[in-house]
């Protein structure tokens, strides 16, 4: 493609936010300014990811977008198509395939590996944003490590009802030092954040970025008698019979009936192409048998 | 039998075609031109560069065809190409008071040298349809004057000669960039004027008339308000002196502030400023009224706590494209964590009803 450079920003943007993701990765968890550029697609919609990938991707790496774990989901379709468009990069729904695997709300089932980037979306860096709304009272905060009002806010949720009510965009400590927002992932993800790969966050319409490197300790917040637990919906995946993964809840006809999928969509066809099946997927092959019996 | 939701790339291209086709309209009805916006929709246009942050009106045109008409998408269109282009140089201030004004009123002085110059204004339509116009819009001839040759003078600088209106600080530093750097607070006056001149007309607009019903009043005369042409000029290194590169439309309004005097400063008169690309006089005066009420630190006033008066606020809420975006994300997809929350309230109001069974039991 070349009326664009490759992956879309200029080198000297794209420098810019290495650099930014540098720092990143330098002080774990520490929120990074960097000055976002307006991009093709909305704010909101990925921005920070994109400009992240765009920095990090080289002619030789292999894609994968995901939103909600799915890589058929519209804004993932859109983004890779992006830089399928703008980068020319191999793309894979597989993500033992990727190199860079870009991410909303979801991280991958599959363990990740040391040579694996994960480039999550970020809506709102900041952890302490809902507790306190001025940017410079939260910076503050944060340079003075001062988080009792988070923990208070979680002390107030078992007060109130029992437990901590807090379901995604759990509050993670990095290496004892920062509070940090993971994104609105799942809290049943946040343990995955010990990982062997790099992980990369972009805020693109805040204008910050923050990064993980390998095997940093992710904390997520709890009390010793209210143990942070990493909750999923009490089922097997209906398709493939996984008790692990994280599931997705389908409502079926109009009587509500539901079932439950994993929300990994490429975890979940791997699994079952390697022949393991459930509840559902059973009862359908089953059924295709006898017909064609 | 559930299959997995599959064909969004399918959709996404299904989607874009009926988008074209409705942007097309009844094709019995003759296509808009870009031209014909450029030339007949020209406020429109103007808008869309000033919150676009670009002066291109052929491009501004563009976009708003495009973009149907959403304002708010055409200058998305504009912001999005507008970062693509490369840097070659700065242009030198540009001289206000220069300016080929096709409008100029003050509404602090009856008369001044340059006198009032209503120009091309709705101010004294009576806003009845015209319904002639439906049918055609030809208009009569009109008498031509001559053109005023010298530059005319601001206002403020004759309440400056006499000491009675707050002196601007000059000061030769560069100022910083809102689209090159991140923001980062407490932001200065530059930086401030950069987000309110690209932001929202409608924010702006109502932050402005907050100040007005008495958030942060800070009762403003417009001292002036112009329209008109100003040259813009570039230093080339290779020729050692600066030339004229082009021209531009502007809006500039100057307000004039009552001041009682703070513990810092003297009674006198204050100023805000607004200045914006094309001819966009709500937008100007809207500016300078924020404008002003944003310097109550400088000028020594109290923090009323009004929303005009915080920086942070005003700042990080006024630009509409990342509004829009961040607002319109929710309609993406939130499976996941809609998937936790449900757990969550199930699991909430699971503990709830056991801790209120045995009361009903009693009571049975």
């Amino acid at each position: 493609m070349s009326d664009y450079n490759f992956a879309y920003l200029d080198e000297q943007t794209k420098r810019m936010i290495r650099r930014a993701i540098l720092k990143g990765l330098a002080i774990p968890g520490y929120q990074v300014p960097f000055a976002s550029r307006e991009m093709p697609m909305p704010y909101g919609w990925g921005t920070g990811g994109v400009q992240v990938s765009a920095a990090t991707l080289t002619p030789e790496d292999t894609l994968k977008v995901i939103d909600q774990g799915a890589d058929d989901t519209t804004n993932a379709v859109s983004i890779r198509k992006f830089f399928e468009k703008t980068a020319g990069v191999a793309t894979t729904e597989e993500t033992a395939q990727a190199s860079v695997i870009q991410t909303r709300h979801r991280i991958p089932e599959e363990d990740l590996r040391e040579d694996q980037i994960l480039v999550y979306q970020v809506p709102i860096p900041e952890p302490l944003r809902f507790l306190e709304p001025s940017e410079i009272e939260t910076r503050k905060m944060h340079s003075l490590e001062e988080y009792g009002l988070m923990h208070v806010k979680l002390y107030e949720d078992i007060a109130k009802h029992g437990a901590i009510a807090t379901s995604y965009a759990y509050p993670v400590k990095i290496e004892g030092r920062y509070v940090m927002d993971p994104s609105p992932i799942p809290k049943f993800d946040n343990p995955k954040m010990e990982m062997a790969a790099i992980q990369l966050f972009g805020a693109g319409r805040e204008q910050r970025i923050y990064a993980l490197p390998p095997y940093c300790q992710v904390v997520s917040l709890d009390f010793e008698d209210y143990p942070f637990e990493a909750s999923k919906a009490d089922h097997a995946c209906d398709m493939c019979g996984a008790t692990n993964s994280y599931l997705d809840e389908v409502i079926m006809d109009d009587a509500g009936n539901r079932m439950f999928v994993c929300s990994d969509t490429d975890y979940c066809a791997s699994r079952r192409k390697a022949g393991h099946l459930g509840a559902q997927a059973a009862a359908a092959s089953a059924a295709l048998k006898e017909t064609a019996a | 039998m559930y299959v997995a939701v599959k064909g969004g790339e399918r959709a996404i291209d299904n989607a874009h075609a009926w988008l074209a086709e409705e942007r097309r309209g009844d094709l019995n009805v003759a296509e808009l031109s870009v031209a014909q916006i450029l030339e007949q929709l020209s406020l429109a246009v103007n808008r869309v560069m000033a919150e676009g942050s670009l002066y291109d009106p052929d491009l501004a045109a563009l976009a708003i065809k495009q973009a149907r008409g959403d304002m708010i998408e055409a200058i998305f269109l504009i912001r999005a190409y507008r970062t693509t282009l490369p840097r070659f140089g700065s242009s030198k201030p540009v001289e206000t008071a220069d300016m080929a004004c096709d409008r100029r009123i003050s509404a602090t002085f009856k008369d001044a040298p340059g006198g009032q110059v209503l120009g091309p204004t709705f101010d004294y339509t009576h806003r009845l349809l015209d319904f002639a116009l439906a049918a055609d819009g030809e208009v009569p001839e009109v008498n031509r004057g001559e053109a005023r040759k010298e530059p005319t003078p601001h206002i403020t600088e004759f309440l400056n000669q006499e000491g009675l209106i707050q002196r601007e600080v000059t000061s030769e530093e560069t100022p910083g960039d809102l689209t090159r750097e991140p923001l980062e607070l407490p932001a200065n006056r530059p930086l401030r004027l950069q987000a309110l001149t690209r932001g929202d007309e409608g924010f702006v607009l109502s932050m402005a008339y907050s100040t007005q019903r008495g958030y942060a009043r800070n009762h403003a005369f417009v001292g002036e308000l112009r329209i008109g042409k100003v040259a813009v000029e570039m230093d080339i290194p290779e020729l050692g002196f600066a030339i004229e590169i082009g021209e531009i439309e502007l809006t500039e309004c100057e307000t004039v502030n009552q001041f009682q005097g703070s513990k810092t400063e003297p009674p006198q008169f204050t100023r805000g400023y607004g200045l914006v690309f094309g001819q966009s006089e709500r937008k100007a005066i809207s500016m300078a009224l924020v404008d002003r009420a944003l310097r109550w630190e400088e000028l020594g006033e109290d923090n009323l706590g009004a929303p005009a008066q915080d920086e942070e606020f005003v700042l990080y809420h006024s630009d509409n494209i990342q509004a829009t975006g961040f607002l319109e994300h929710i309609k993406l997809p939130h499976y996941v964590d809609f998937q936790s929350e449900l757990e969550l309230i199930r699991k909430l109001r699971r503990e709830a009803m056991e801790n209120t069974t045995p009361v009903q039991e009693a009571a049975e």
